[in-house]
């Protein structure tokens, strides 16, 4: 079976600035993933061009095994919703946006798109008398109902209050799980879709830093926490022992220390670590992104 | 609703554990889907899944094909001898090692042992 989407080689360039470097991932059927990076990472270079948006510099970009930039059929299996919710005519009643998504939407669901309407309260109005958070709700709601074999939601939350989010990350599992297909949520509030990521992407000054299950990469990280001078000689330890371990950061409390590293730790260096007293801890997602994505590459 | 102390899939498996444990869930009781426990933790339903592994690789629950999961019968049985093993190390160990950080005798938390478990036997 193809994949959802493949990228070969990806390379864009706005000018001379370089927004992707040579990046090579793919999007398996019916997982949800969390593309992650911080501001200028190239997300929405990456997500454009699996739209067929944006045409790559070099590279290919397949969506259901065919190359998506201009071709119309392969473009009709993704449907991208950007914050900015610049596919939206402002001049348009939201009725209105609705129908165009339905010509344009094969798998278009309007009894699934008025409910959604409905649960997060969008006016039926013109699109320029929406507020910021219900036009992002809009567009959640065309993503969603598209049902496209691969939606992707970029920063679609943008203007949302915690209620709509939550509503929001509720109904891209419960659809998720009614009609599985690819689901790419790119997003800045890391702790709050976490749990919905089966694999992150995360992204790095326009290169794939890792695509990987997500459990897999909370195991990696841990907090070792203690003593100052007892974490200092057990993490020294545990580094000489294991050579893929990095030292991601330091906390200092007075005498106590916490250490974060970035690698597999075996059972014997969990006990020594507990015979010695030292705390180990797991660290949330956000935490280990800010880490993994910090200061220049070594 | 977790912890932010282990995997939620463990975390997962732990709850099933204890509720197998106490009688929540009883022998040859049907545990609720992936997808039901996905929706009400709002996490991916693979992370779930992973969990329900889990446990059918420990015995705790078997899966009964296109029905669902279902409490293994010597499942109970077999949690309780387990945590009897642990019980020492992972209960008394850290209460007596908290009771002398703090400074209260070993004599002073065997006599209330004694007083809480008679009343427990009343009850």
């Amino acid at each position: 079976m193809t994949a959802a989407v493949e990228v070969h080689g990806l390379n864009v360039r706005y000018g001379r600035t370089p927004a992707l470097d040579d990046v090579t991932v793919t999007l398996e059927h019916g997982k949800i993933y969390g593309l992650l990076g911080r501001n200028g990472a190239g997300k929405t270079s990456l997500l454009s061009s699996m739209a067929g948006f944006l045409r790559p510099s070099s590279g290919r970009v397949l969506v259901g095994g065919e190359p998506v930039f201009e071709n119309p059929r392969a473009m009709g299996r993704v449907c991208l919703v950007r914050s900015t919710a610049d596919a939206i005519d402002r001049h348009f009643e939201v009725k209105d946006v609705l129908s165009f998504a339905a010509e344009l939407r094969q798998g278009w669901d309007a009894a699934y798109a008025a409910s959604l309407l409905e649960l997060f309260e969008v006016p039926h109005a013109y699109v320029r008398a929406l507020s910021r958070g219900q036009l992002s709700a809009l567009g959640v709601v065309v993503g969603l109902a598209s049902r496209a074999p691969v939606t992707i939601f970029d920063e679609a939350h943008l203007g949302m209050d915690a209620a709509a989010r939550g509503v929001f990350h509720d109904e891209v599992l419960r659809d998720f799980m009614e009609n599985p297909r690819t689901i790419v949520l790119s997003t800045h509030l890391i702790e709050e879709a976490a749990t919905l990521f089966e694999e992150i992407v995360l992204l790095d000054r326009g290169r794939l830093l890792l695509r990987e299950q997500t459990e897999a990469v909370l195991e990696r990280g841990t907090a070792v926490t203690g003593q100052a001078d007892k974490v200092d000689r057990y993490v020294a330890g545990v580094a000489a022992e294991s050579p893929g371990l990095s030292v991601l950061g330091e906390k200092r409390l007075g005498p106590t220390k916490s250490t974060t590293v970035y690698g597999e730790l075996s059972a014997g260096h969990r006990e020594r670590a507990a015979a010695e007293g030292l705390d180990l801890g797991p660290i949330p997602l956000q935490d280990l992104f800010v880490h993994l994505t910090a200061g220049e590459p070594k | 609703m977790f912890d932010n102390r282990s995997p939620i899939y463990r975390q997962i498996a732990d709850q099933i554990k204890a509720d197998v444990l106490n009688g929540t869930l009883n022998a040859d009781e049907q545990v609720m889907s992936t997808n039901q426990y996905a929706a009400y933790y709002r996490i991916n339903p693979a992370t779930a899944a992973k969990a329900f592994q889990q446990l059918v690789d420990e015995g705790v629950l078997y899966k009964k094909r296109g029905i669902g999961m279902f409490v293994s019968p010597t499942a109970r049985d077999e949690l309780r001898a387990q945590h009897r093993e642990r019980f020492f190390a992972d209960v008394v160990d850290p209460m007596v090692a908290q009771a002398q950080a703090i400074g209260i005798p070993i004599s002073d938390v065997l006599g209330h042992i004694v007083k809480a478990s008679e009343q427990g036997s009343d009850a």
